[in-house]
């Protein structure tokens, strides 16, 4: 083969070639491929290196890590997705790649996937503790509506509010609930109301639909908004059985709109029931106190002081005759017996008298009434007093003569 | 204390206090009874304020750079303009 007769590129210029083909085609710029993961693998770089196949074919794909960082979710083989972004050559190895801007969870599946992920990941941040739930105010004054300004379920909202709590006036912050930016628009109205203290209580939600219709609400940037509120956060998205990523982080979860409204505020029917209540109790207990008052009053009236004013007297004198009689007998009995006590004393006493003593042919001696033991007392012509038996002698000293040896003689 | 000034909240509160310590029956006959003319006024008053309460409904939309409230009736509501 003569090779001078044909053109000859070396390969850079063959892929730079395709490369130039495929970037100016215009839907090879921009598209959607719908498909499922394999050959998953995340580089320490960051980057997302997969394929995406389906029955007939596969697709290599890269996601870079600027781009990989938006994802809520975390890829996996076998997670059906729809990626997005652009088909080119990347020269080097001469391979067409899926560049992937997006990945978005396709399926009922692989969004419930998703869900689980991210409910897992909050929870274990402790975003739903119950510990983080507010009280709701048992009787709100202004409630936040963040929803969408159409739509039923914001009839159903007013309607409910209306119809149990007119007293609270409402706010709607009208909100896009579903499609592109509608969580960014969620997050935000709930911040500036928690912000603003809009209200004393917010309530988000929208009606019912498919899970990626109510998508938003699993939008971890409303979950964060919604548990970072300082307004307790009502979320009434749906039916009964659809559970949000919103319902796990509001304070309640209401399974309806309806239902939403229902929560936040009292119904005045019951509340007109129990003022009644109240104000009935109220006057039943002043009637009983009233009527224990009028009890006390007549218990006190026939009271026996009341009745017999004199009777405390008469006890009284009752026990002072009592304890006089007491007394007197007490007084008698000590008198006894001192008497007899005195009449022995006596007897020893007269046992011991000095007249017995004279009676037996002794005298005694007085001096100026005193009595005359020694000779030393008296001197001649001293007048003195001889007590006997049956009278007395004045007489007069005539001499005086002291015996020797007086000491012994003493004894 | 200003008792014009209570909130429904406030008020109730308040009341279900007055109704309490009268249960309990263990302030003097005169307070008992300041306590009853109070609860009773009180009673009134939030009868009053349910009798006289109308839902108030606004949007907020912005203009400019304020945030302003406007008032808002649902589409699909009767009278809706």
């Amino acid at each position: 083969m003569n090779l001078n007769n044909i053109q000859v590129y070396n390969v850079a210029d063959v892929n730079q070639y395709i490369k130039g083909l495929m970037d100016h085609d215009a839907l090879l710029a921009a598209l959607a491929v719908r498909g499922e993961i394999s050959n998953y693998k995340l580089y320490p770089s960051g980057h997302h290196y997969f394929s995406l196949k389906d029955e007939s074919g596969a697709i290599r794909c890269v996601m870079f890590r600027s781009d990989g960082a938006r994802l809520r979710f975390r890829p996996q083989n076998g997670m059906k997705v729809v990626a997005l972004g652009r088909v080119t050559v990347f020269p080097r190895d001469g391979q067409y790649q899926l560049y992937c801007r997006d990945l978005v969870p396709d399926g009922v599946g692989a969004l419930h996937q998703a869900f689980e992920q991210l409910r897992d990941r909050l929870g274990r941040e402790g975003l739903f503790d119950p510990g983080r739930k507010r009280p709701l105010p048992p009787y709100p004054t202004r409630v936040v509506l963040v929803t969408s300004p159409a739509g039923a379920a914001v009839r159903d909202l007013l309607r409910v509010l209306g119809a149990r709590w007119p007293m609270a006036s409402v706010l709607l912050i009208p909100v896009r609930v579903q499609g592109e930016g509608a969580w960014e628009e969620i997050a935000r109205a709930i911040r500036w109301a928690g912000r603003t203290r809009a209200g004393d209580l917010i309530i988000t939600g929208r009606g019912g639909g498919s899970m990626e219709d109510l998508w938003a609400f699993n939008e971890e940037g409303v979950a964060r908004a919604i548990a970072h509120c300082p307004i307790p956060v009502i979320s009434a998205v749906g039916h009964e059985p659809d559970v949000t990523i919103a319902d796990y982080a509001a304070d309640l979860r209401a399974a309806t709109p309806s239902n939403g409204a229902e929560l936040a505020v009292p119904d005045q029917v019951e509340v007109r029931a129990a003022l009644a209540n109240l104000s009935g109790r109220m006057v039943q207990a002043l009637r009983s106190r009233l009527e224990r008052e009028r009890r006390q009053v007549k218990r006190l009236r026939e009271s026996r002081v009341l009745v017999d004013p004199m009777a405390p007297i008469q006890d009284r004198r009752m026990l002072l005759d009592y304890h006089q009689r007491g007394l007197t007998a007490a007084a008698r009995g000590g008198l006894w017996e001192r008497k007899e006590k005195m009449a022995a004393l006596a007897a020893a006493l007269d046992a011991l008298s000095p007249l017995k003593v004279l009676g037996r042919g002794y005298s005694m001696v007085l001096r100026d009434k005193q009595a005359v033991v020694s000779v030393d007392q008296v001197s001649p012509g001293d007048p003195i007093t001889v007590t006997m038996g049956d009278g007395t002698l004045a007489c007069v000293v005539e001499k005086r003569r002291k015996k020797h040896g007086r000491k012994k003689a003493d004894l | 204390m200003a008792e014009k000034k209570l909130t429904f909240e406030q008020a109730m509160a308040r009341l279900e206090e007055i109704v309490r310590r009268l249960e309990a029956g263990e302030s003097p006959l005169d307070e008992s009874m300041a306590l009853f003319e109070e609860g009773a006024k009180l009673a009134a008053q939030c009868s009053a304020m349910l009798d006289k309460a109308e839902q108030k409904v606004t949007k907020l939309t912005r203009q400019g750079d304020a945030a302003v409230e406007v008032p808002f009736v649902p589409e699909g509501t009767e009278g809706t303009t």
